[in-house]
């Protein structure tokens, strides 16, 4: 049996959980304030992810880079091969808060969209 | 000139907050003042997400927080006007404010709400010794660059300061492609939310180097490279083990600052602890009719938090409005043993319709301790906590029962014990 300090990121209570794992498995979780502080642990334990957010460069817009973030969390060994994508991305504005900027980023079956509004800039 | 009923000056979270909440009260004449091109304050820069969990139940980046708020600024139809900036304010509530579009112009208002925000800490303010070269940015203005801009300050960054933003801007950086050599901490521990920690600096083998500081800053043109040492106890640092670390940008994320220099022109009155207005149950300040939440008032953590206070405070100015609120005998709230503040400073009894939530940080880090509340020296709560740290915001509950239990109670105060 061996116990793992983790620190719960599911809120900004940020609860210090004690995780007791055997044979490779997660048997028990402490320490947590809520449900879902037994998921992060497990998920944490087995395939620990995280929301990427960024910002992708948007074609004629104001601002010129459109804030952006994937729509659930996705494997944590992925996030550097995702912001390689999205930095070939560029958008044109309009752009709107829940625009899909690319699907199924990196192979992770996850759509990133887009958290801000752009106006496009007057081209006159 | 023109008249208002209600002038917000922000347009931040904590000023929409505010706006909603006056406007849902039956006030009608409110207008909002906010010097950026658009509303939504420091959020439209903070990309990552962490907003909301409170309010809304589900995890929001900054700018979906901050377009909430505006959707509901613009279906109550509520005024507002960008690119504005309030120059001057007095005790009568008039005040002077600029914009392009206008000039410069002058509004009556019968009631204010301050809402202004903070500001980072500058290089000015720490003393560090060294070249005055370039590639040293607060991390609230590098966050502004990279996030609003796209563009990237620096490749090879050193931290100093372990704030939220600090932490925010060196995940931010790293995946941007730069190189994060060490967020460095003067003190013992950090002063950011510890998820970040986990989710900024440890995802990212990023290390946090607790107890140590800045000794130098070296670079002609550009910045070459800081000297970092560790501190004794005293914080001073022991420069026999100063060590290189060649950088070309230095990252101040050294603590915020309230905005209170409009406030300081209408004769508010300010606390020494908090550096923001002394305020009451309803966040009024010591000038009637005069209002201030949000980050203007006291550095929040969450913007949740922001958001609530901003209902309080929108609540009571629109009580103000109507004549219904009263200020009669006051209890002080007193920050005691192991709190460096609490807000607000006043308690007017007769103004709580049901409970009443005060807000405090301690001053050092408690392990397994408890805090607890005195209704002058009665103790009234007593709650074990298995951690206490500055960095994140408290509170506690004082409910109306407890009030008329000790109706002639003059100061409640709040502290940490051992037992
Ligand atoms: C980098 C960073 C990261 C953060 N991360 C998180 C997080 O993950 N989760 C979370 O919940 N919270 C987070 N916060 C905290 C939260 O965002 C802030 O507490 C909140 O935005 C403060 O709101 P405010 O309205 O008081 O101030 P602000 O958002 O700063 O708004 C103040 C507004 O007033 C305007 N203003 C100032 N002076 C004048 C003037 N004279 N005339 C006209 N307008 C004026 C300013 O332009 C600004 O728009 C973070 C904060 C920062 C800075
Ligand atoms: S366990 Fe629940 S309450 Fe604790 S940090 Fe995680 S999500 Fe928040």
């Amino acid at each position: 049996m061996e116990q793992k300090a983790l620190v719960c990121i599911g809120c900004p209570l940020g609860c210090r959980l004690e995780v007791t794992i055997e044979n490779s498995e997660v048997l028990h979780v402490t320490g947590q304030s809520c449900k879902k502080g037994w998921a992060y642990a497990f998920k944490e334990y087995t395939n620990p992810t995280r929301i990427l957010t960024t910002t992708v460069v948007v074609e004629n817009g104001y601002p010129e880079v459109a804030s952006v973030k994937t729509e659930k969390d996705i494997p944590k060994n992925k996030l550097f091969e995702c912001i390689k994508e999205l930095k070939e991305v560029s958008l044109t504005a309009p752009v709107h808060i829940n625009d899909i900027v690319i699907t199924n980023v990196a192979n992770t079956g996850v759509n990133v969209i887009a958290t801000t509004n752009c106006e496009a800039l007057d081209t006159k | 000139m023109q008249e208002f009923d209600l002038v917000i000056i922000g347009g931040g979270p904590a000023g929409l907050g505010a706006a909603v909440a006056a406007s849902e009260q039956g006030i009608k004449n409110i207008l909002i003042l906010e010097r950026e091109n658009k509303l939504g304050g420091i959020l439209n820069q903070c990309i990552h997400n962490g907003f909301g969990l409170q309010l809304f139940k589900e995890e929001l980046t900054g700018p979906e927080y901050a377009q909430r708020f505006i959707k509901m600024i613009e279906s109550k139809e509520i005024r507002y006007k960008t690119n504005t900036m309030v120059i001057d304010l007095n005790r009568d509530k008039l005040l002077t404010a600029v914009s392009k579009a206008d000039g410069i112009f002058t509004i009556q208002a019968k009631a204010i709400i301050l809402a202004m925000g903070c500001r980072e800490r500058p290089r000015g303010a720490l003393n560090i010794p060294g070249t005055r070269c370039s590639g040293i940015f607060t991390a609230g203005t590098a966050q502004k660059f990279v996030n609003i801009k796209g563009m990237m300050p620096g490749k090879n960054i050193v931290i100093l300061g372990s704030g939220d933003i600090g932490l925010i801007m060196a995940r931010r950086m790293t995946l941007e492609g730069a190189h994060v050599n060490a967020v460095v901490e003067l003190m013992p521990y950090s002063a950011g939310l510890t998820r970040n920690i986990v989710q900024c600096l440890d995802d990212y083998d990023i290390p946090l180097m607790l107890s140590h500081t800045v000794t130098n800053i070296v670079g002609k043109d550009r910045l070459e490279g800081v000297f970092i040492a560790p501190v004794d106890e005293n914080r001073k640092p022991i420069l026999e083990m100063e060590k290189f670390i060649p950088c070309d940008t230095l990252l101040l994320s050294v603590g915020l600052l309230p905005e209170n220099e409009l406030s300081k022109k209408a004769s508010v009155k300010l606390s020494p602890l908090t550096s923001g207005a002394e305020v009451d149950e309803g966040r009024e300040t010591n000038i009637d009719g005069i209002f201030a939440c949000g980050n203007v008032l006291h550095v929040h953590d969450l913007v949740d938090h922001v958001t609530e206070e901003s209902y309080i405070a929108g609540k009571a100015a629109a009580k103000f409005l109507k004549g219904l609120r009263k200020r009669s005998y006051v209890i002080d709230v007193i920050a005691s043993e192991g709190i460096r503040y609490a807000v607000p400073k006043y308690i007017n009894p007769v103004n709580i319709e049901k409970d009443l939530e005060l807000s405090f940080r301690v001053k050092d880090i408690c392990k397994d301790h408890y805090v607890s509340v005195y209704f002058d020296n009665a103790r009234v709560t007593h709650h074990k906590k298995k951690i206490l740290t500055p960095g994140e915001m408290q509170t506690v509950k004082i409910t109306s029962e407890m009030l008329s239990t000790h109706s002639h109670c003059r100061a409640i105060s709040i502290r940490v014990e051992k037992e």
